[in-house]
């Protein structure tokens, strides 16, 4: 993978431990994942808890940020779920800000985003239909499971519909968690690599020189993009959790 | 019909994302497939195993204390700043339209008011006028009815004054009459005879 230049796109997603930890054979190393994800929770509490310390009625620029986000993520929660959703407004919130946090600080040049590891966002995934999914039979009991038989079909369909139905609910947790993933870790390599592509041309001089600008003009838009996918695969990542807890909520078709 | 709405989001994003995903995970498998030749040269690093249960460690509790932070602290404080805000804004609508709707009333009192004050101005300057009106013509009857008294009492006057100035006028005539006679002829006519000639000359005219 090593590009002209010795420019390779896949050293930023490496874990680099900063402080050892093996309790029990098991590494638990505070990584730089690990640091990232702390600054993650110092950033979003730093938002909305210092933020809304003043407890104005006429908010400062900070309050009315945590102010605005509060509500953009209220809204989302009760039009996918209306009133009662607001029962997993918090998972949301945290899962919406983690997400975007993470995606946000890992556009700052040099450090790493946690999103572009399967597992952080397989754990999420699997949170929210773990959530679904306890919440769902707690509350409904064997009711919940017609979710999977869809009302209004003929008798001899219903088998391939429940299996149908099964097979859309099982890919969920995948689809979540690849999506975000994918979403991240092909931005930050195309970044990478379209930068290399500046390094590579000017290092090779000549006539390849002049051209070197253009990859570097495509970096710029690359990273505007980059930016807006970080945000929206935060919102598509709420709206989807908020759409699948609505199952739990109501089963019914 | 939350399904079909998350199945159609699934499908837009997927068809936007599948092409990089095949090309990520094709090249995270062939890392994958091809075993570390020097063991501590680890494989494509999003899918070594071995960094996932400090990264799920990591996660849990920083997620976790995220998560408690935002539920216990953060939330429940922006919701009640929001709240405090509504009830506020609605508070000063309502007193406002209170305190509008009281002026309006106060206005209308005042026009109400001004109209009465009007009404009995009108009526109080008719009542004196026709008093007045009243008044006057009482005093003039009055001083009208003394003066036809005083003009009747006048002429009656006038008129007793006038009889009794003719009787004078008629004994003095009857005298003249006599003293005339006598320095004509000598001779003096009885009195009746000079009042009875009088009498005559007067009834002539």
């Amino acid at each position: 993978m090593a590009a002209g230049g010795g420019i390779d796109p896949i050293h930023q997603f490496e874990i680099k431990p900063i402080v050892g930890l093996r309790p029990f054979g098991l590494d638990l190393s505070f990584t730089n994942a690990s640091l990232l994800m702390v600054c993650v929770v110092a950033v979003v509490s730093a938002i909305m808890i210092y933020g809304s310390s003043q407890r104005s009625v006429v908010p400062g620029r900070l309050q009315s940020l945590a102010e605005m986000i509060y509500e953009f993520v209220a809204s989302t929660v009760t039009g996918v779920m209306g009133k009662e959703g607001m029962t997993f407004f918090p998972l949301v919130f945290s899962l919406f800000m983690f997400v975007l946090a993470g995606n946000m600080l890992g556009m700052i040049p040099g450090s790493f985003t946690v999103t572009s590891h399967i597992i952080v966002t397989a754990a999420f995934a699997f949170l929210v239909i773990g959530t679904v999914l306890v919440y769902g039979i707690v509350k409904h009991g064997s009711h919940f499971f017609g979710l999977f038989v869809p009302s209004g079909v003929p008798g001899w369909l219903l088998p391939f519909m429940v299996l149908i139905e099964a097979v859309s609910f099982v890919s969920r947790p995948i689809s979540l968690s690849l999506r975000l993933f994918g979403n991240m870790l092909a931005g930050h390599i195309a970044l990478k690599v379209f930068g290399g592509f500046v390094v590579a041309l000017l290092a090779a001089g000549g006539a390849a020189t002049i051209i070197a600008p253009l990859p570097l003009l495509l970096a710029v838009a690359l990273t505007a993009l980059e930016f807006l996918v970080a945000f929206l695969q935060a919102y598509v990542f709420a709206i989807l959790t908020c759409v699948y807890l609505n199952d739990a909520l109501h089963p019914g078709h | 019909m939350p399904v079909r709405s998350s199945r159609f989001v699934r499908h837009g994003w997927a068809g936007l994302v599948a092409s990089v995903l095949s090309a990520t995970l094709l090249a995270g498998a062939a890392a994958a497939a091809t075993p570390p030749l020097s063991g501590e040269k680890a494989a494509f690093p999003p899918f070594d195993v071995a960094t996932f249960s400090g990264q799920l460690f990591w996660l849990a509790i920083t997620f976790g204390a995220l998560y408690w932070l935002m539920s216990t602290i953060a939330l429940p404080r922006v919701g009640a700043i929001l709240e405090e805000r509504a009830t506020t804004i609605s508070r000063d609508l309502d007193n406002a339209a209170q305190m509008q709707a009281k002026a309006e009333e106060t206005a209308q009192a005042y026009e109400s008011a001004l109209t009465e004050a009007r009404k009995n101005a009108q009526a109080i300057a008719q009542a004196s006028r026709d008093a007045g009106a009243k008044a006057s013509d009482e005093r003039r009857h009055a001083v009208e009815a003394e003066l036809s008294a005083k003009l009747t009492k006048a002429e009656a006057t006038i008129a007793t004054t006038k009889t009794s100035a003719m009787s004078n006028v008629r004994g003095l005539g009857s005298e003249v009459a006599i003293a005339i006679v006598t320095k004509l002829t000598g001779q003096a006519p009885s009195a009746s005879e000079a009042s009875e000639a009088v009498d005559q000359v007067l009834a002539r005219g």
